[in-house]
């Protein structure tokens, strides 16, 4: 999606790349929530990293800001919360989406899609 | 209900904050310990792994501080730190905070009350159903007092008949006096006061009795049942608010009368028509009876729905000058006028001018108010310079210190505005009691939802007035400056005090415009009080007499030299008289030509009549410049005796000697026998118009009432019971009426001016203090800034004297260039007061040097106490600190 325009970087390790994408926070709520439908219940840290991975260590993420975007998630009812414990016996708050979140997620996912399409196809006059 | 939900949602989170932030702190620990542990599989150490968790995870309070945003009402967190610090700062500062919030509330609750008394006089619709329709109806001319704003009965009739413009036309009898009517019952007769209405006068206007019924048009026809209706007061008073007393009878002068209705407290007939009356009970007006009392109704009409007062006043200039003076004697004539007035604009129009002054003179007190604040506030924000640098480096933005800044304003504000709410309260209550000031609706005032809300106001605008200023000075600031030790604070030096000195010249020249307002105004009521009357008020006092003289002007005759014999041999008396009204009360009209001088409408002005016993005219103190007074043997049949004033001397036998001359009064003849000095009948401000004299023996006129004067050298007070006892003796039956000093009829005639004179005086009294603190401040303040410089001064030689003529030479150079400014402020201003002045120029030259003088010794003594202050400076002291 609007991946394709990164037009920078390639990632070196943990160090913050300056040239990384800045995320708005509503596309940050959006990952989250597809992370979600994809992965199942997980906890903040595990989605923080899911998102790094697959996006190939191109977002500009600092992890704490995955917290903000859980609790606007939770407050709409889109996702659910519940302290449980992970794989290694650590206590920890799992998140998982709701009836309702996934019905959103397929919502933003076409509206995702058209505006990308539309993007493409503006910005492909210039070079004409 | 996703808004709903979440703003539950964010509710809960708002207060339940720490365990929320408990919960999250669990979180973030669990997801650095899952960072850390994959860091140390990775290969690193447990130093560089938990370092480049932490790196990863990003700010841990950036985090909570995203969390709580997210999760709560951020700015209501916000808004309540910053209203406890607000708290707090204002606790410790107790000074300035009581300060600031006494003069806050004054100011307000001045706003406030004369808000109310605007808003119940000039903007509130009168209390009747559809108040824009009613209309008050009088003739054009009205010189001649109340006979000629007033119609016959059967010219109303008539006008009700023809007119297509009003619904309805109603009307009361115009020329009842206060204490008419006798309540007979077991003990003393009671004076109440009484009022004879159209039947048609209540659903006129709107009016629905609360208890019983409207009148019939049965009881208005002659010979018919006696009723009455009852005022709400009187009822309350009198019968203690009983609901049986509907239907049962009263002895209303000695006639068995049935009470119909009970009127509810919304209506108060002397708060709309006749200011400062009260009336007690009221009876329909049986027009049969009437018609050859000639013009004695005072219209009042309701216009038809749609119909504009413009077009009803057209067709009234076509139908009044045909309308008949007495159907019976059309040879009376015809020839009525009218003049429309809406009736709000009929009650209060007058006083119009006097309320938008007030309301001006109020406004400028807010003003003075928030100029000082804004002092104040300056003083302080400079002093906590180096607070607010301290913020600013640590993050805070201007706008979030501008805030904190306009929070302490709106504290102030609000604190000021309660307790100005609770003093508006208190004098609005006080006023509306106060019956015997002559001001109309003065019963309605209250504290309303208009006048809260304009408080809410006021309240904000002086608040953004004065707490803005200095939050934009105080963050446009040099930082590094504040920061330092010995800087003086964020704002400092001379465009600082330029500002501060800026409001406080316009501080006194506001002072200034105030005080040549009041004093101006004060110099017109000295003068309304010098004014010659006519005559004696002092020293005299008057009762209302009742006889019985069984309609023989002989018995008559002897009936009241009787009274007045025995009056004047009480000890202490030394004249009475009897007339039938008194001056500065009810009046009424006819005319008088000379003999053979055929009558012709409007030729010259009506004439106000009193018939008078002899001795009356020494009584009231009046001067008889030609001719003599009346005599017991003046009752000739044919030729009446007649005494005119000096007006109608010079009018109608100009030159000539008016003594023996005949004239014609209601078409019988009377000899001019005497010619008095001019009176002033109406108030101390009207001209005197034409005034005669006809005596009450004289058998073409019927019974009067009759007014005893006593002038007495003693208190008129102490008199009292020794008068009652007399007339009690001669007549058992007579009724406990008031004994009134005639100097309260001339008090309650001048009682608005003198009302208007002492709120205006109050307002500049205020203006004056708060601009004297004003200048204190200022002038306290420099002298601390330049605590130094004086210091530095004083070891290099300057005397104590020296120091102390600069402090005061400053205050001096502020003050008189705010004198100047105000003086040219106040000569436009008092152009506009120019018609509510009375022999009083607006550039009284006397009010200004008055005003400057005052000023000017105000602004010294202000500026005295810091400049011994300045005096006092130990050079040692001042130069070691900061």
């Amino acid at each position: 999606m609007f991946m394709r325009y990164s037009s920078v970087v390639i990632p070196q390790g943990y160090d913050m790349h300056p040239s990384k994408l800045d995320l708005l926070q509503g596309t940050l709520d959006l990952m989250v929530l597809q992370t979600l439908a994809s992965m199942g219940p997980q906890h903040g840290y595990g989605i923080a990293r899911r998102i790094e991975q697959v996006s190939g260590n191109e977002v500009l993420l600092n992890q704490g800001t995955i917290y903000a975007s859980l609790v606007r998630l939770e407050q709409r009812g889109w996702i659910e919360s519940n302290w449980g414990t992970s794989e290694n016996n650590r206590k920890a708050k799992f998140y998982a989406i709701t009836a309702s979140g996934r019905k959103q997620l397929i919502e933003d996912a076409r509206y995702w899609e058209r505006l990308s399409c539309v993007m493409d196809r503006v910005l492909a006059m210039g070079k004409e | 209900m996703s808004l709903l939900r979440r703003s539950r949602k964010r509710l809960h989170a708002f207060s339940n904050k720490q365990p929320l932030d408990a919960d999250f702190e669990a979180e973030m620990a669990a997801h650095l310990e899952m960072a850390i542990e994959e860091n140390i599989q990775h290969g690193l150490s447990e130093v560089e792994a938990r370092r480049q968790a932490l790196v990863r995870f990003g700010g841990m309070e950036q985090a909570k501080y995203k969390h709580r945003e997210a999760r709560g009402f951020m700015r209501l967190d916000i808004l309540l730190q910053d209203l406890k610090y607000t708290f707090r700062t204002l606790r410790r500062e107790r000074g300035f905070t009581i300060v600031a919030i006494l003069i806050l509330a004054l100011g307000i609750g001045a706003n406030v009350a004369v808000f109310s008394v605007v808003n119940t006089l000039l903007l509130r619709p009168l209390p009747f159903s559809n108040p824009q329709e009613l209309v008050r109806i009088h003739q054009k001319d009205p010189k001649g007092g109340e006979s000629s704003m007033t119609y016959s009965t059967d010219a109303m009739l008539e006008f009700q008949r023809q007119t297509r413009s009003f619904q309805q036309v109603t009307g009361y009898f115009a020329f009842s006096g206060p204490d008419n009517v006798k309540l007979i019952t077991t003990g003393q007769p009671q004076p109440i006061s009484g009022l004879s209405v159209a039947g048609n006068f209540f659903p006129t206007l709107g009016v629905q009795p609360l208890l019983g019924r409207q009148f019939t048009s049965e009881e208005c026809l002659k010979n018919s049942r006696p009723v009455t209706i009852l005022s709400f007061a009187f009822w309350k008073r009198r019968f203690g608010a009983n609901p049986a007393i509907v239907g049962q009878t009263i002895n209303l002068d000695g006639t068995q009368t049935t009470v119909v209705g009970v009127l509810p407290d919304s209506f108060d007939f002397g708060s709309v028509f006749s200011p400062g009356a009260r009336i007690d009970v009221f009876a329909p007006a049986v027009f049969a009876n009437m018609e050859d009392w000639g013009n004695t109704m005072a219209l009042v009409g309701r216009l038809r729905p749609g119909v504009s007062l413009g077009q009803a006043q057209a067709e009234a200039d076509s139908l009044f000058p045909k309308l008949h003076f007495n159907l019976k004697h059309p040879e009376f004539g015809t020839g009525y006028t009218a003049n429309l007035f809406g009736l709000k604009e009929y009650v209060s129009g007058k006083l119009r001018r006097s309320l938008v002054v007030l309301w001006c003179a109020v406004g400028m007190i807010l003003l003075i108010v928030c100029v000082n604040l804004s002092n104040l506030m300056l003083a302080r924000t400079a002093a906590r310079g180096k607070e607010f640098a301290m913020r600013t480096a640590l993050g805070a933005g201007r706008g979030r210190i501008v805030r904190q800044l306009l929070t302490e304003a709106l504290i102030l504000s609000a604190s000021g505005a309660l307790l100005g709410l609770g003093m508006a309260f208190a004098v609005i209550t006080w006023l509306a009691h106060q019956g015997s000031i002559a001001l109309p609706l003065l019963g309605d005032l209250r504290i309303d939802g208009a006048a809260l809300g304009w408080t809410v106001f006021i309240a904000l605008s002086a608040s953004i007035l004065f707490g803005l200023a200095p939050g934009l000075r105080v963050s446009t600031g040099n930082l590094q400056s504040a920061l330092k030790d010995g800087g003086r604070g964020a704002s400092d030096g001379k465009s600082h005090n330029r500002m501060r000195s800026v409001l406080v010249v316009s501080e006194i020249a506001l002072a200034c415009v105030l005080l040549v307002g009041a004093g101006l105004l004060l110099r017109s009521f000295l003068n309304v009080l010098d004014v010659d009357l006519g005559f004696q008020p002092s020293h005299a006092a008057a009762i209302s007499v009742s006889y019985d003289d069984g309609n023989s002007s002989i018995k008559r005759g002897v009936i009241l030299q009787q009274i007045l014999q025995r009056v004047e041999q009480i000890p202490g008396v030394e004249t009475a008289g009897i007339t039938d009204s008194l001056p500065m009360s009810t009046n009424r009209s006819w005319d008088i030509t000379p003999k053979g001088h055929p009558f012709k409408q409007g030729e010259f002005p009506d004439t106000f009549v009193y018939v008078v016993t002899p001795g009356y005219l020494n009584a009231i103190g009046m001067h008889l410049i030609k001719g003599r007074d009346f005599q017991w043997t003046d009752t000739d049949k044919t030729l009446g005796a007649v005494i005119i004033n000096d007006a109608i001397a010079q009018t109608l036998w100009p030159g000539q000697d008016p003594v023996g001359r005949i004239a014609t009064i209601g078409g019988s003849d009377a000899q001019v026998i005497g010619v008095v000095a001019n009176v002033r009948e109406t108030d101390a401000e009207t001209e005197a118009g034409w005034q005669m004299y006809l005596s009450q023996t004289a058998p073409q006129f019927g019974p009067m009432a009759a007014d005893l004067v006593v002038r007495t050298k003693l208190p008129p007070a102490s008199l009292a019971s020794a008068v009652m006892g007399t007339l009690r003796e001669m007549n058992p039956s007579q009724p406990a009426n008031e004994f009134k000093p005639i100097q309260m009829l001339v008090d309650h005639a001048t009682s608005p001016r003198r009302f208007f004179v002492i709120l205006v005086g109050s307002f500049a009294g205020l203006g004056l203090l708060l601009a004297a603190l004003g200048i204190y401040g200022v002038i306290s303040y420099s002298v601390t800034q330049r605590t130094q410089e004086i210091g530095i001064r004083m070891a290099l030689g300057s005397s104590m004297a020296r120091v102390q003529k600069d402090v005061l030479w400053g205050t001096l150079r502020l003050a008189a260039i705010g004198i100047l400014l105000g003086t040219a402020a106040s000569l436009g201003a008092a152009r506009l007061i120019a018609s509510l002045l009375f022999a009083t120029t607006p550039w009284d030259a006397t009010t200004y040097l008055a005003m400057v003088a005052v000023l000017t010794a105000v602004a010294v003594l202000s500026g005295y106490i810091p400049a011994r202050r300045a005096s006092r400076i130990d050079p040692l002291v001042a130069l070691r600190a900061n």
